[in-house]
Order: C-alpha cells, then structure tokens, then sequence
C-alpha cells in the first residue's frame, strides 16, 4: 500500500482491484444471492455497510489488537455488525430480509470482508480504512448487480420485478432458462466477467503458475 | 505492534472490553428492534391469510379486515372440538409441538410431511360468521426440498372444496419450487376437492405431472419434483386423521345431501367409461 489516497482507496476496487473478479474472494455468497436484481441490491448495500464499519472498527483500535488474537477480535467485530444489520432488516425490509434468509447471516463468512480488516484496515488508518470499505463494498456490488442482471433477465425475464420477457408460465413467449436460477449460473457469468475484464485490462493476468506438459502420446502408453 | 499487545493480562483485556462492547450493541439492537419485528410479522401473517381467503387487495387496512371478517379459533386436532383454553392470538402451533404437554411426536411412516414433532392442537382462522364459516384458513407445514415450508390453505364451509394455497416461509428454489407463490399455479387450486366421494378420511388430492384430469389433481410445479412431492406430503399429512381430519369431517357431514348425491352420480359416470 505505497500511495493511499482517498480517490483511488475508494474507485480502485471497482475494477482494477476488484474483490470478486481479481482477488477471487466472496464467490460463495456471490452464487447464492444474485438469483434477483432486488435481492442483490439489498445484499450489496449490507456488504458496503458491513466492510466500511468492520473497517473503520478495527483500523481505530488496530494499535491496541493483540496479533495472536486478531482474526477473533476481526470476527467479533464483523459479526455484531452483521447481527445489527440482520436486525435492521427484519424491522424495517421484513419483505426482503424473508428473501435473504440466511445470506444476511453469512456475510459473516464473506471472505471480503475479513480480507479487507485483515489485509487493509489493520495498518491503515481509519478515516481510509472506511473508504477502502465502501469500495470493496462497491466492487462487490457491481459484479453482484452485473450477475444479478443476467440472472434475472434470462432465468425470469423480469429486471428489478419488472416483467421484460413475458415467460411462458405467465401466458408469455419466452421460455425461461432455468439454469440461471440455480447457483451454478453464476460460475459462468462470473467467468465470463472476469474474462472481459482481463481482456480490457491484460496487467490482471496472472503468470502461469506452472507449466502445463504437453499431452502424453498414444505411443507412449504401449 | 508493540509486544506489550501480546501480553496475557492485554490480551484478556482486549478480548474481554472487546466483548462488552458487541454485546451490549448486539442485544441494544435485539431488544429495540423487538416490537417492530413482531409487528412485521404479525402483519405478515394477517396479510397471508387474508390473501389465501382471496380477501386481499393492494393498499387495503390489513388490521381492519382481519378484525371485522376473521375470528381465531384453537382445535383440538384430535377430536375435532375446539380448545377455547388456549388464546387463538398467542397460541403458537409451533411452539406447541415441541412442548411435551401440547404436542406428540411422529413416528417413521406416520411422518409423511417430515414435521418429526407435531402439536396436538391448531389455530384455525374462520371467515365470515364463525358457526358456518364461509371458509377456514387451515395452517400447514411441512419438508420441502431445502427446508420446512409454511403456508395456510383455505377450503370452503363445506370443508371439502379448496379456495387457494399460500406459503409464507419457505426456502424452495426460485423460479422452480419457488413457483409454489406464483399466482397462476396458486389459482388452480380453486375448487379442487380434498376428500374422495366415498368419504375416505384420507385426502385424495395431490399433484400431479402432465396436467390435472380431475378434481382431485392439481398440476404440479415444473422442474420442482421433490417440492411438489412435498406440498403432496404436506397435504395429506394435515388433513389425515392424524390433524384436521377430524374437524373438518364435521363440516363436511353437515353439507347438504343433494351435493353428496352429485358427487356420486359424477363418481360413477367416471367409472363407467
């Protein structure tokens, strides 16, 4: 972390650094909640608002964290942020937390926002902690959103619960593509994502880590 | 960091103040957001129940409706008399079942629906005047794919002819078993029958691949197999003796006859051909 600057803290992990699609963390939640724009929209500003206070949190008090104990008091923190969330939800989004059920739960496991408190906010400072929060948050967000839109526009035919494609069950003419409702869709649009952006972005590419042989030959097997 | 943070008495003060603090965030926020939650779903209930009475509409006072057209009454599930020891607005089917007093639990085979505990006695909701409903909200549950499914069906005075199906919680696939709040498929439940002409106590209807040919089929959901398996399982488990069986036998009995010989002529015209 040479240059931390405000500006760059907050856009880098959009795309340049993004968590999903760079630093391949937070998948599994990734999967189980982009089956609906809506749903994926709550999902984000949940992770936003947890990634920026576990952030700020432990970046105040990063001095005084024993190193042996860390990743507990990271955890202790994250997870009473996630429970007040959870909470919030079910007073004021009850209609929604219905929706996320236990995702909202497992933010708590979500690896960006661990990563995030242990790889930033423990030497950094807390004003850029919190912006480096947001972001990731936001980073998260987007390849949600992106999941989402495709998801739900080729699985549903709806965007945000608004009908695009007339399904057949609702007396329509377009038969939806169960697939994409189911997690696994996921894997292939986030493949497929990551692939345009290193595409646009070839410095994300990352070396071979080894060399694949070259296929045995039939000959070789006698 | 500085080694006195490794220290044993910094590490059990950091951990412990560490812990004071969440707690008392966590429960503030428990306690505080308490009442509205239950308001949540409370209104949450009245809305679904209303809903599967066909009651509902957009932008109506839940609250009111549910005061002037429902009344809450407990059934004693095994004789079929109510319970008007037990509070309809409080007693909690739930809750019930895993008290040793108010619930029994189901062994192997008799377990269809995957419930493992059930309670002895129901909230049912009458609408209309509560000594010849119009219709009863029946609360049912059951195993789904991914989990326990709760929902209310209502079935008209004669405790027989099905008004709609509702769930309320579940965790079925959306799109494929989560269809089972679609609207559409919601609809064909209407006018189903749940009991055989030949007054079997066990109920007849269940879902079925490839469309529904009679009054005891409804068409089950598309690429949701083991969801509509348990919807079916659902259904026969809580209108079997073993649940509202026997409280609705009673409505059934007093139907009027001329009903019961329509049913058996069209019985027979089925049989012949």
């Amino acid at each position: 972390m040479a240059d931390v600057n405000a500006k760059s803290v907050l856009t880098a992990p959009i795309f340049k650094n993004n968590p999903i699609a760079l630093q391949i963390l937070g998948i599994c939640s990734a999967l189980a909640v982009t089956t609906s724009m809506s749903v994926s929209l709550v999902m984000t500003l949940a992770v936003i608002f947890v990634t920026a206070f576990s952030n700020l949190f432990v970046s105040l008090i990063r001095n005084h964290i024993p190193s042996s104990i860390r990743i507990i008091v990271q955890m202790t923190i994250i997870a009473s942020l996630v429970i007040v969330v959870d909470q919030i939800l079910k007073a004021y989004a009850y209609e929604m937390s219905k929706q996320l059920s236990v995702f909202v739960g497992l933010i708590i496991t979500n690896c960006i926002v661990m990563g995030r408190a242990e790889g930033f906010a423990m030497t950094n400072t807390p004003g850029m902690s919190f912006l480096d929060g947001i972001g990731n948050g936001i980073g998260y967000g987007f390849v949600l959103m992106v999941v989402g839109f495709f998801r739900e526009l080729l699985g549903a035919g709806s965007v945000f619960g608004f009908t695009i494609l007339p399904t057949v069950q609702n007396g329509g003419w377009y038969v939806p593509n169960g697939l994409l409702l189911l997690p696994p869709s996921a894997f292939f649009i986030i493949g497929l994502l990551i692939w345009a952006i290193r595409s646009f972005n070839p410095e994300q590419v990352e070396d071979n880590e080894f060399k694949i042989k070259e296929n045995t030959k039939p000959q070789e097997a006698v | 960091m500085a080694q006195g943070n490794n220290s044993i008495k910094k590490i059990l003060i950091v951990a412990f103040s560490l812990c004071i603090v969440c707690s008392v965030i966590v429960s503030t926020a428990a306690v505080a957001l308490r009442p509205m939650q239950q308001l949540n779903q409370e209104l949450d209930r009245k809305t679904n129940i209303l809903n599967v009475a066909r009651l509902y509409e957009p932008g109506m006072d839940v609250e009111e409706a549910f005061r002037e057209q429902i009344t809450a009454r407990v059934v004693e599930l095994e004789t079929g008399e109510y319970a008007d020891q037990f509070d309809p607005d409080t007693f909690d089917g739930f809750e019930a079942a895993r008290d040793p007093a108010t619930g029994r639990t189901l062994s192997g085979d008799r377990d269809i629906a995957g419930l493992s505990r059930v309670e002895n006695f129901a909230t049912v909701y009458l609408i209309g005047d509560p000594d010849s409903p119009e219709q009863i909200v029946l609360p049912i549950r059951g195993q789904g794919l991914w989990g326990r499914m709760m929902g209310f069906l209502a079935v008209e005075g004669d405790g027989n002819t099905v008004v709609s199906i509702t769930y309320y919680d579940h965790a079925e696939t959306p799109g494929l078993g989560g269809e089972v709040n679609n609207p559409r498929w919601q609809a064909q439940w209407e006018g189903k029958e749940i009991y055989d002409e030949e007054g079997n106590l066990a109920p007849a209807l269940h879902l079925t691949k490839g469309g529904a040919s009679n009054e005891h089929e409804v068409d089950a959901l598309s690429g949701a197999t083991l969801t509509s398996n348990g919807v079916t399982n659902m259904i026969h488990f809580w209108f079997s003796e073993e649940a509202f069986g026997p409280y609705l036998a009673k409505f059934r009995s007093g139907t009027e006859p001329e009903d019961a010989e329509d049913n058996d002529t069209d019985f027979d015209d089925v049989e012949g051909a």
